[in-house]
């Protein structure tokens, strides 16, 4: 998980400012705040999470995506992250256009749902996938819209959306993801990582 | 006016204008203390005072010798914890514990003010308590913070004082006073006007006391104060120290004899004619009015950080009226934190033991205060 901060962080310029929607407890804002840019918001669904937020005196506002980045203007942010849930939203399409007008550029990583373990466990036990990173079950999963790094890679395509960056997360390992060793890195990819712009 | 010998206060020498376009001048200004102003004079916090408040936040209040309205927000270790902190809270213009108000005396006449009182706004009370930042030499405050009518002043505040807090924190309270806010206070103003006691505001002198009407204000409004799940888990149809319904007008249920407690309590310690002026004053509150309608612009200028919390049970100034103000300063990209912290205490949650809205405050208040200091070494 700390790497995946760090790729993050990696990819945005310093004294940047940045959004991180679905923020949880604050552990990417902090890492951020620590490592890159003082100028940093969250935005989290749960309560409970953002009290927590707030407690460690980071800017965290209770909200969802789907209906609350309604209220930020047009590029208001240089960078808008979304860390792991995508998968989770009722309509990830408005998310994603959502985060492509709000900020100048996005950061969204999604667990691989194409990794070699999950089509095995399909195709071998006949019941869905349960894996390290997708521990939960089929009727108690928060995640509604699984994708492959291929499927993410197919759709920015298909919506003109530019890939500026796209880094897979092996176990510790980055790799550059393109044209020609996607298929091999959507098959042992456990994270994709994109940075995208409209 | 003996009884108010104890309190302190400041006299404000003006003039200042009101909104109303009457000037006030040599007027005084009650406030109260808790903690210690450190050297350097940054922890210092304003908390504002809702509708029924005063100064006395904390500890005993010597006039009432009741507790503190906020005793369980200010204290040592609490919430806005005087062993960091230097608490500074005044009593509001139009109040009646010690500040310019329709119970002084006007000098010409000998007399109390009554209604010939000016009609002062929530711009005219931050006005006038700005001026214990000198008083007490304080460049720039740590935080504002209130309340229902004291979060009115917060952002009344950073709006006239953009650079003159580093955190702004309203509570439970909205940019504008609705329609349904204002015909509470309508009814409270009424029934303190239909008291044949209060003889056109001018009981001080014919020596009555308009406490019935006053005491049905107050009723109505703590009703608005709590929520129905709060009511229902209290007092249900529980009777009044009795088993069987009376059949007449006495106070069969528990529900009214605790109104008609809170009605006779309130007339102790409350002018009927500040009430009617502390209402007014709210009602006319529409920070966005005064900037064109453009609520934003109200908080362009200003540095603070903000950290706005509502109640769920709150129905008096719901959270979507919260998130009104929240909506304006991410559109002009403040740094705004918002939580609706989860309560079935209705409005009231704000004062009283709502763990996870007084554990947030603290570590929110405590983690800034640390992060400021760190910067400075």
């Amino acid at each position: 998980m700390k790497k995946e901060f760090k790729v993050i962080s990696d990819l945005i310029v310093e004294n940047s400012k940045v959004l991180d929607v679905g923020c949880g407890d604050g552990e990417l804002i902090k890492y951020l705040l620590e490592n890159k840019t003082v100028n940093i918001r969250g935005l989290e669904i749960s309560k409970d999470r953002v009290q927590n937020c707030l407690s460690k005196g980071l800017t965290v506002i209770e909200g969802d995506a789907e209906n609350d980045l309604k209220q930020f203007p047009d590029t208001s942010f240089d960078y808008v992250v979304l860390s792991q849930t995508l998968q989770a939203f009722l309509n990830p399409e408005i998310v994603i256009n959502e985060l492509l007008r709000v900020g100048k550029k996005a950061i969204v990583s999604i667990p691989n749902f194409g990794h070699w373990k999950v089509r095995m466990h399909l195709l071998f036990k006949g019941t869905m996938p349960v894996t390290e990173n997708l521990p939960n079950q089929w009727y108690d999963t928060p995640n509604l819209h699984m994708c492959t790094i291929k499927d993410f890679f197919n759709y920015c395509e298909k919506k003109n959306i530019k890939i500026d960056k796209s880094l897979s997360l092996n176990k510790e390992i980055i790799n550059e993801i393109n044209k020609s060793n996607l298929l091999i890195k959507n098959l042992i990819s456990d994270l994709g990582i994109f940075l995208i712009e409209k | 006016m003996n009884k108010f010998n104890k309190v302190k206060n400041i006299i404000v020498k003006g003039p200042q204008k009101l909104d109303c376009g009457k000037e006030i001048s040599n007027f005084p200004l009650a406030y109260e203390t808790y903690g210690k102003l450190n050297q350097k004079k940054d922890n210092a916090i304003l908390v504002f005072h809702a509708l029924s408040g005063d100064q006395f936040a904390s500890d005993i209040n010597p006039i009432t010798n009741k507790e503190g309205w906020w005793n369980f927000a200010v204290g040592p270790d609490k919430a806005l914890d005087t062993n960091n902190f230097f608490i500074i809270c005044a009593n509001v213009i139009g109040g009646c514990m010690g500040s310019y108000g329709p119970s002084t005396i006007d000098p010409k006449t000998d007399k109390a003010f009554g209604t010939t009182f000016p009609v002062i706004t929530i711009n005219d009370m931050v006005n006038a308590q700005f001026n214990l930042l000198e008083f007490f030499g304080i460049e720039k405050l740590f935080a504002v913070i209130g309340g229902s009518m004291g979060g009115m002043q917060v952002l009344q505040f950073v709006s006239n004082f953009p650079d003159k807090a580093k955190i702004a924190i309203p509570i439970a309270c909205a940019a504008s006073h609705s329609a349904q806010n204002i015909a509470f206070n309508e009814l409270g103003r009424q029934a303190i006007m239909a008291d044949i006691n209060w003889k056109d505001g001018l009981y001080e002198e014919n020596k009555t006391n308009p406490d019935k009407g006053l005491a049905v204000a107050r009723m109505a409004a703590h009703i608005t104060y709590l929520s129905k799940k709060g009511l229902e888990d209290k007092f249900g149809r529980k009777l009044q120290e009795k088993d069987n319904l009376n059949f007449s007008f006495d106070a069969d249920f528990q529900i009214e004899s605790y109104l008609r407690y809170q009605g006779s309590v309130f007339v102790d310690r409350f002018d009927a004619n500040s009430y009617l002026y502390i209402t007014r004053a709210m009602d006319y509150f529409d920070l966005a009015k005064q900037f064109d309608g453009n609520l934003s612009k109200a908080f362009e200028k200003t540095k603070s950080k903000f950290f706005i919390i509502s109640f769920t049970s709150d129905w008096l100034y719901p959270t979507a009226e919260n998130r009104d103000i929240v909506i304006a300063l991410n559109a002009i990209g403040a740094d705004v934190g918002f939580v609706e912290i989860k309560s079935d205490k209705g409005h009231d949650s704000f004062l009283l033991d709502v763990p996870d809205f007084l554990n947030t405050l603290k570590n929110y208040l405590q983690s800034n205060y640390l992060t400021t200091n760190e910067k400075r070494i």
